[in-house]
């Protein structure tokens, strides 16, 4: 799932910082703390695992901001995490993330539906009971059906192309079926059926042990078909949820209003507390940040933390300090090794470059320990259930006797010469390779460094095989984050080598029969901990073939809003929880 | 005269035209010819997890399998006759001009554009007033007492404000006025003129001020030069000769020659910001034509791109148009052929 | 530097201290400029008179101070760099020490002048009419139809052909010519007393210049004006002038009736000048006998007489012309010279030298 990246040039950054220490130290003070009851006192990370300010108190209006634009709010066009965490203010998935903070976010609960699925024994039928007495914002009931028509209608990936493709992959479609659209009378029974109005059974082509993840996709939040106007349903996605839209200002603004129809007896998980949103777009980065430590805002909508000019001030303010909250987020900044290139087919060059790396300079060229994140000695992050810390290579500035060793044994005793892919517009990844350059270079190991676009950084270069190949790059700037925070949902995008196509690619570096093998396994596995653990081994297997240089499991400098109540980081995006925050 | 705007009119409909092909060669062909493929291209707008054939499928949504001839006509007769879209569900007309469809929001673009182009025509006007009247001002004054210190402070502030970036003083200027000292408006509010004029002109003034003060200060520097040339002809010894007060000497024979090169000037620069005062509008968050232009070139918004050019390029066009017959009004010994 | 500065030569005599009885008395009229470079003495106690009907010729050349005297007398000078001191009389009015207001009322109603470049000297973008509707409105409070038609009247009276034409056409749609009859209207269009014509016919073809100061000496008489004119050329004034008054480094050199400084110079840099003199009843093939050197800088005025570097004859006073700067005195009756040659020998060099010189050829 995407994550909004927070880029901006550090110079100007950096004169932005200086002119706010110089005219803008009042501005925390002037938080409009009134409403927050006496036990709700800044400290920090307060919301991380806790509830901070929590309340039942009704009204006002919550105004949230983003600086750009995320790709949609329908429902079966979207692949962002703050949009899935905010989606469920206007629609209902089957099931969902239960809103709590920490770890306990990540645990499902059911939403439309009334229980979490119910899975045959062979793993590839899941069931699902609907709520009674869900209408849509029109008054309509809200029926299997029209969860059916939602989940068929976003594979059609010509009008829908943002939105995830599990369903295209796991569903058991008729071959002649297209689209919704397409091929309206063509019956797809097979896949999905709905046998009454409540009751909807998805059929999967092979087993799948974790399907309540896809349940809580965006796509299960019902669409009328009457009201489905394809591209166009984005201008206003009918509400499931306590709130509906009330304008659509693409790339402007969004406002919503109380939904009359939803009722808080079918909702057993949502507080609805405000009368009123407020989402404006497009709202200049910086601005933001200062706009939230003013309380002005509540919320910065991408939750991925403050821009590099609010960074320097929000860390050293003590007062400010105490109202951050730094999560580590469910997203490794890595370098994948390309076998493909050689030497590198060589397992033991692979390693001798882990081995060299400054791993502590790699930290700091992603911001250090606050604003970048922990060293990362694996590919998955710890927020990832079942996560096992991996021990076979040093943290620290980097072991040379051993990398000199591995050198040799692959053959290449004094080094050898590779070049190194970045996104040039990304002053973190700028940094990250000329740090690697340099620890390299103390074996001999010598890098080029090349910089890309970063709009067509995996479509043209380093995600297109062929290219890759031809120039011979052999390492490059890389950044995952989980879809949702299992193994399936961070791991296997990036390690199937069976998913890697002519362009586009996401797995530059991860091809090993073995660690396929192991997806299946994991896959098919419908006991949690099982599966969980098959994909710990994965992760394993990654670091013991060298096939990616870790860096950090990266962390966001959040600031908590002023004026909000319920206010905590949901271990399911690692963001504030958007679904209860209410206004003080 | 009827003919030379006639002349002058047909020159900038070409002139457009090959603004358009240079724009559209720029963004669809060079990445062709830098061995991207149609599905390369496709590539850019599909989400994360998209397979082969979801790549290939909006390649052929849009339209990237044609060859760059068809593809380059289908626009511009979009421009002239209008077009078609798939909505999915069904098909959407997309009137005359049509200047496409953005590959992401799925929005018409010319829409878009009107719909932005009311905000950065506030910006742009309500900014322009102040700089001339600003720079003006302070370039007259500064002329008639060179080397005093008025001279040389409202020089020296000239040299910042053409110096400082406005993402700079627009950042500082919110902090200071709108989020400390509660004055003005919070970056990104805007009202309509037509809905309530005080409020647009208040939610407007640090922004109008922040563009002004960038602009004021070269033109104050402009005015200076061209006061300082001026006073010093002979013309300028007559009209004092005939006994004119010495207001009356300044301002209607001095000024309104140093005002020439200021008219030229202010016609381009108010041309290329209607086109979208980019860093402004970035900065203070305001929707209008700069920042939609930013965003279609960061999320790579092919038809975007086109559209947010060719208005541009119009704007510019036309500005040197009346430039060209301004100059004429305001300087009679130029003939207009 | 030190110098005298009893510059108290009139020359046909007239009290001191006390209001003239000339129409126009300048008295020890001081123009200085402060400079980064030193001080700019641009005219240095000049003194003369004039009245009314009488026309005086100011002859030297580029940057001799004539230029400046005049825009002085038009108070021009007033509120900028310049130092002034001295006394200019008009008609009973002292205008040094007069208010920059009460100047700037007379100029151009009762003094006007007329520039050498009518070509520059017009604002080119406001129409002839407008130009001198607008001079005639300053002083006089009549609405734009009287003001333009008293502009055509104008335009008529000095000879351009289709007045309620021409009067809106734009100085450069004018002939050089043209253009200066209509400065001259300009100047005329509130009836001047005192009329400054710098340099008036410099730009012009030689025909065209002809009849431009023709056309001066009629208005002249007409207007019953103080003619002042200001030339490099003593031709200009050779016809029109009553008086002329040669400058030279800011200072008169000789001052007297045109017929004695035609027929009876006495200065060495007067011969100069009438040797540099192209004349239209000599042939223009013959050698011109131009004054040797350059004008020298008004911040480091040479000492002594201000032309001895330029000058033949210094060797025939024994050194003072190095030192001493020579008084303004008068040699005959209303002429006046600042020269230490003794009076019969610079009246030998003239007939013996220099006028067979000048003739002879």
């Amino acid at each position: 799932m995407k994550k909004k990246s927070a880029l901006a040039v550090t110079a100007v950054g950096a004169a932005l910082a200086l002119g706010l220490s110089a005219c803008g130290g009042g501005g925390a003070s002037q938080s409009q703390g009134g409403g927050e009851s006496a036990a709700a006192k800044h400290t920090m990370n307060a919301a991380l695992e806790n509830v901070f300010n929590p309340s039942d108190k009704k009204g006002g209006t919550l105004k949230m901001a983003i600086s750009e634009d995320w790709d949609s709010i329908d429902p079966g066009d979207t692949y962002y995490a703050l949009s899935w965490n905010l989606i469920r203010i206007y629609g209902r998935p089957l099931v969902t993330y239960n809103p709590a903070p920490g770890a306990k976010g990540r645990e499902l609960v059911p939403d439309l539906a009334e229980s979490l699925g119910t899975p045959s024994d062979d793993g590839k039928t899941w069931t699902y009971k609907l709520r009674e007495g869900v209408k849509f914002e029109d008054g309509t009931p809200i029926t299997s059906k029209d969860v059916k028509y939602a989940v068929l209608r976003s594979l059609d990936k010509k009008t829908f192309p943002n939105g995830p493709t599990y369903f295209n992959d796991w569903l058991d479609l008729p071959k002649d079926f297209k689209s919704v659209y397409e091929t309206p009378d063509v019956n797809t029974d097979q896949a999905i059926e709905t046998p009454d109005d409540r009751t909807i059974v998805f059929h999967l082509k092979k087993p799948f042990g974790g399907f309540d993840n896809f349940a809580a996709l965006p796509s299960t939040i019902p669409v009328p078909k009457d009201k489905d106007t394809g591209t166009k349903y984005r201008e206003h996605p009918i509400a499931s949820g306590p709130y509906m839209f009330e304008t659509v200002q693409t790339g402007k603004q969004y406002t919503l209003v109380r939904n009359p129809h939803w009722d808080p007896a079918t909702d057993p998980i949502r507080k609805a507390l405000p009368d009123r949103y407020e989402i404006y777009l497009g709202v200049n980065a910086d601005d933001l940040d200062n706009r939230v430590i003013s309380g002005d805002l509540h919320v910065d909508l991408a939750g991925t933390g403050v821009q590099p000019a609010a960074l320097g001030r929000v860390l050293s303010d003590p007062q400010l300090k105490e109202r951050v909250d730094n999560p580590t987020g469910a997203r490794t900044w890595y370098i994948p090794i390309v076998p493909d290139v050689k030497p590198l087919d060589n397992v033991e060059c692979r390693k001798a470059i882990i081995y060299a790396a400054d791993r502590v300079s790699l930290q700091q060229a992603y911001g250090g320990e606050f604003a970048g994140g922990e060293i990362a000695t694996g590919l998955m992050p710890p927020s990832i259930d079942g996560w096992k810390r991996i021990d076979l290579y040093p943290t620290g500035t980097g072991d040379l006797e051993k990398a000199k060793e591995a050198l040799a044994k692959c053959g290449q005793p004094n080094g050898f010469e590779t070049t190194m892919a970045y996104r040039s517009d990304r002053p973190k990844e700028k940094a990250t390779a000329e740090s690697l350059q340099q620890s390299l270079a103390r074996v001999g190991i010598k890098l080029n460094l090349k910089g890309y676009p970063t709009s067509d950084y995996f479509t043209l270069y380093f995600g297109k095989p062929s290219f890759v190949k031809e120039n011979g790059i052999g390492l490059g700037t890389h950044g995952w984050g989980a879809d949702w925070n299992d193994g399936f949902g961070f791991m296997s995008q990036i390690t199937d080598s069976r998913t890697i196509r002519e362009s586009g690619n996401y797995n530059i570096s991860i091809k090993s029969p073995e660690i396929d093998k192991l997806i299946d396994q994991a896959n098919e596995e419908t006991d949690k901990a099982k599966r969980d653990e098959l994909w710990a081994q994965v992760d394993y297997k990654v670091m013991e073939e060298a096939f990616v240089l870790p860096i950090v499991w990266s962390k966001s400098v959040l600031v908590r809003p002023t004026g909000a109540t319920n206010v905590f980081v949901t271990g399911a995006f690692d963001m504030y929880d958007y679904l209860n925050m209410g206004v003080a | 005269m009827g003919t030379y705007i006639i002349r002058r009119l047909i020159g900038a409909v070409f002139m457009l035209i090959v603004v358009s092909m240079v724009t559209f060669s720029i963004f669809f062909v060079v990445p062709r010819l830098a061995g991207a493929t149609p599905m390369d291209m496709a590539n850019r707008y599909v989400g994360r997890a998209a397979t082969a054939e979801i790549v290939a499928d909006q390649a052929e949504r849009l339209g990237f399998n044609d060859p760059l001839v068809v593809q380059y006509g289908r626009w511009i007769a979009g421009v002239f006759f209008g077009a078609e879209y798939d909505t999915g569900a069904g098909v959407e007309q997309c009137p005359a001009p049509c200047f496409g469809y953005s590959f992401i929001t799925r929005q018409p673009v010319w829409p878009d554009l009107m719909d932005r182009l009311p905000v950065t025509v506030s910006l742009a006007v309500g900014a322009a007033v102040l700089w001339l009247i600003g720079g003006i001002a302070t370039g007259v004054v500064s002329a008639l007492k060179r080397g005093s210190l008025f001279d040389r402070a409202a020089m020296g502030v000239a040299l910042a404000g053409v110096s400082l970036p406005i993402f700079f003083t627009g950042i500082a200027s919110l902090v200071v006025f709108s989020y400390g000292l509660g004055i003005t408006a919070p970056g990104g509010s805007y009202t309509p003129f037509t809905e309530n004029p005080v409020e647009w002109a208040y939610n407007m003034i640090l922004p109008w001020t922040t563009l002004a003060f960038l602009y004021a200060a070269s033109y104050a520097r402009l005015t200076r030069a061209g006061m300082l040339e001026t006073m010093s002809e002979d013309y300028i010894r007559t009209a004092r000769a005939k006994g004119l007060p010495e207001s009356k000497v300044i301002v209607k024979h001095g000024l309104r020659g140093a005002l020439t090169p200021i008219v030229t000037i202010f016609g381009l620069d108010f041309g290329l910001l209607l086109g979208g005062a980019v860093l402004t509008e970035s900065t203070f968050s305001l929707n209008g034509v700069g920042k939609y232009a930013v965003n279609a070139i960061m999320k790579n918004d092919l038809p975007q791109i086109m559209g947010v050019t060719m208005l541009t390029a119009f704007f510019v066009v036309i500005a040197n148009l009346i430039v060209d017959l301004l100059y004429a009004v305001v300087d009679p010994r130029v003939r207009l052929s | 530097m030190t110098e005298k500065t009893s510059e108290q030569a009139a020359p046909t005599g007239g009290g001191q201290g006390g209001p003239p009885t000339s129409f126009l008395e300048v008295r020890d009229l001081r123009i200085h400029f402060p400079t980064d470079d030193g001080l700019v003495k641009s005219v240095d106690g000049l003194s003369f008179k004039l009245e009314r009907g009488k026309t005086l010729g100011i002859v030297g050349e580029s940057g001799s101070g004539k230029s400046v005297t005049s825009l002085g007398i038009l108070g021009l000078h007033k509120g900028g760099r310049a130092r002034i001191s001295g006394e200019i009389w008009l008609d009973g009015e002292e205008l040094v020490s007069a208010s920059i207001e009460q100047v700037r009322r007379l100029r151009g109603k009762k003094m006007a002048m007329i520039f050498q470049d009518p070509l520059s000297a017009m604002h080119p973008y406001y129409t002839v009419g407008d130009q001198i509707i607008e001079a005639y409105r300053v002083h006089h409070d009549v609405s734009k139809q009287v003001a333009r038609k008293h502009a055509i009247e104008m335009l008529a009276r000095v000879g351009i052909p289709q007045p309620d034409r021409r009067v809106d056409s734009y100085p450069h749609e004018f002939s050089g010519g043209m253009r200066q009859r209509a400065m001259i209207a300009m100047a005329l269009c509130c009836d001047p007393e005192l009329l400054i014509a710098d340099e008036p016919t410099t730009a012009l073809d030689v025909t065209v210049q002809a009849q431009i100061l023709d056309l001066m000496r009629d208005l002249q008489r007409d207007f019953n004006a103080a003619l002042i004119i200001i030339t490099h050329d003593l031709g200009v004034v050779a016809e029109l002038a009553d008086d002329i008054l040669v400058m030279y480094a800011g200072k008169a050199v000789e001052y007297g009736p045109a017929e004695d400084i035609f027929e009876r110079p006495e200065h060495p840099y007067t011969w100069g000048l009438l040797g540099s003199m192209p004349r239209l009843d000599r042939e223009p093939t013959e050698r011109l006998m131009p004054i040797k050197g350059t004008p020298p800088s008004l911040i480091n005025v040479p000492p002594g007489c201000a032309f001895h570097p330029r000058c033949g004859y210094t060797d025939r006073t024994g050194g003072r012309c190095n030192t001493e700067v020579p008084e303004l005195v008068p040699t005959a009756p209303g002429h006046l010279v600042r020269c230490h040659l003794g009076v019969p020998e610079r009246r030998a060099i003239w007939e013996n030298e220099i006028r067979r010189n000048l003739e002879s050829t």
